[in-house]
């Protein structure tokens, strides 16, 4: 009955399919390297299979039996070892059809840049990322009314528009920051679908970046279990228990990282990942390599013509690090030109704060914290900063007692 | 079932009861306490069922007003923080009874200050009015 010959699949259509499979079995969730191995593993038994028994839907096919892949290595310590002995010997897969690829077509839709960045996020929330319309509003504490009334402008806004053209991939990758950075308060965590986003992102185009940005996100991402107490205290980086930090996900974000410096066209999100990667390989804070770290963030600020109008955070990121190389006062140097444009933010008080106290300044530290705290605009942070110019004031105050 | 704002002021109200120097300035650990009778007080109204909301309002004040046609808004600063009634932020009560939300007031307002000893914090009580239609004919 079944015409043989006009069955076959050639090798061609079944590379074709690999991106959508992918694509299909990351956006359900699944580990983007597992993912790859599984379809791997399930090409190959096509390859056997498919010339006696040609399956009705192949694409569906190598979805079920790339998903029984994953089961089995899930179940199997050696599977798991074989697979990340495979990502090690193998160079990722070449690039992939950008037209076939339904997930980057839906991200620059969404990403379209007449939209604001609100509604960039609430529409790639939906139509990528599969969440509804509730859960949108749950993560960013509106009305549902409001997220539907957002995402319905949006998509009208969007009306008569060319999406066929490709889109840009720089609004896309900083609307999925805007998502990771947006936090993890809701019943949907959005640090956690931001990073299933830009997996899927990562899977669609060659641009490192997209890549960078990955790293970046799994690497902080990694540090969450030891940033915050049990009665939800922010604890800094250099007092985190790192034992707490997932050593899977910076192994991840590593291997990534890795892979899209390899490109040789840095940018602000793997120069970033190359920080943040500095600090997880760390054992302890004390062992930080901050002369590596203040190398990159001179690549970082590099990277604008000016940098104190154009990337300010870099730049007072940079001046930490200037204080653990060069020492606190050489830091606070660097934070001075920032006065004028970072002079009302929180996070510039409470560097200075930072260096003030290395330096050895408790009361100067003490104001510092206080202004921070009088400016910030989240509850934890101003809390956390009370407590430091609380403790830096206490100790000043030890100290004067204790030398008067 | 009516809906109660408690409101916080910064340095604000009636005359306070009694002096206290701003919370960056107290020990630590009356820091420490501070926030975590507050924590305890949402912990406690969520599990009364009697919880609607809490927020913390920043410092920074702006005033606002319509500056005309074809002009931009009016904006004025002030008047400053330690003068003012500024609101730091409340609390969203859902409660029996208006009594019920002055004791949750009261409770509030004994949140240990520096030295451990209750604030006796002014707080502004404010019933919220209601947007249900109502099933009876009005009189």
């Amino acid at each position: 009955m079944i015409d043989e010959p006009a069955r076959r699949l050639d090798e061609g259509a079944l590379r074709a399919l690999v991106p959508r499979v992918l694509a299909g079995l990351v956006r359900r969730g699944e580990d983007f390297d597992a993912a790859e191995d599984a379809l791997q593993e399930a090409l190959l038994e096509a390859l056997r299979v498919w010339p006696e028994h040609l399956p009705r839907d192949p694409q569906a096919w190598l979805a079920t039996v790339a998903t029984r892949r994953l089961v089995d290595a899930r179940r199997s310590e050696a599977a798991r070892q074989r697979r990340e002995e495979a990502v090690f010997a193998e160079p990722r897969a070449g690039a992939t059809d950008a037209e076939a690829d339904d997930t980057l077509f839906l991200l620059f839709c969404c990403c379209h840049p007449e939209l604001s960045p609100a509604s960039q996020v609430a529409l790639t929330l939906r139509a990528v990322g599969g969440l509804t319309t509730r859960e949108i509003a749950d993560a960013f504490y509106v009305p549902e009314a409001t997220m539907a009334q957002r995402i319905s402008r949006a998509k009208r806004a969007l009306r008569g528009r060319r999406l066929d053209q490709p889109g840009d991939l720089a609004v896309v990758l900083r609307v999925l920051y805007l998502v990771y950075t947006a936090g993890h308060a809701g019943r949907v965590d959005l640090a956690v679908e931001a990073i299933r986003l830009t997996r899927q992102l990562a899977l669609a185009t060659e641009e490192p970046e997209a890549r960078g940005l990955l790293a970046l996100m799994l690497l902080n991402h990694a540090r969450l279990p030891a940033r915050f107490d049990a009665e939800g205290r922010i604890v800094t980086l250099d007092r985190q228990d790192r034992g707490l930090w997932d050593t899977g996900e910076i192994a991840e974000g590593v291997r990534v990282l890795q892979s899209a410096l390899a490109a040789q066209r840095p940018g602000r999100y793997q120069i970033e990942a190359a920080i943040a990667a500095l600090h997880d390989d760390a054992a302890g804070a004390d062992e930080t390599d901050w002369p590596q770290i203040l190398a990159w963030y001179d690549d970082l600020v590099a990277l604008t013509d000016d940098p104190v109008r154009q990337d300010p955070a870099a730049v007072l990121g940079r001046a930490v690090a200037v204080g653990h190389v060069h020492g606190p006062a050489a830091g606070l140097r660097e934070t001075d030109p920032l006065r004028a444009v970072l002079g009302d933010r929180h996070r510039w008080h409470a560097v200075r704060g930072h260096l003030h106290e290395r330096a050895g300044d408790l009361p100067a530290a003490a104001t510092a914290y206080a202004e921070a705290a009088r400016r910030a605009t989240n509850v934890a942070e101003r809390n956390h900063l009370v407590r430091q110019a609380a403790r830096a004031r206490a100790s000043a105050d030890r100290l004067s007692s204790g030398c008067g | 079932m009516p809906k109660y704002l408690l409101l916080k002021h910064y340095r604000g109200g009636p005359e306070p009861h009694h002096p206290f120097p701003p919370m960056d300035q107290w020990a630590p650990e009356d820091v420490e306490a501070h926030f975590a009778f507050l924590r305890n007080v949402r912990e406690q109204l969520e599990a009364s069922g009697e919880y609607v909301d809490s927020q913390a309002l920043t410092p920074a004040q702006t005033w606002v007003r319509y500056g005309g046609p074809d002009a931009a808004p009016v904006t004025t600063d002030g008047p400053h923080p330690e003068t003012s009634d500024l609101i730091a932020g409340w609390y969203m009560v859902d409660v029996e009874s208006r009594e019920r939300a002055l004791e949750i007031a009261a409770h509030i307002s004994s949140e240990p200050g520096p030295g451990g000893g209750p604030l006796h914090e002014w707080i502004d009580v404010r019933e919220v009015m209601s947007h249900a239609p109502s099933s009876s004919d009005a009189a």
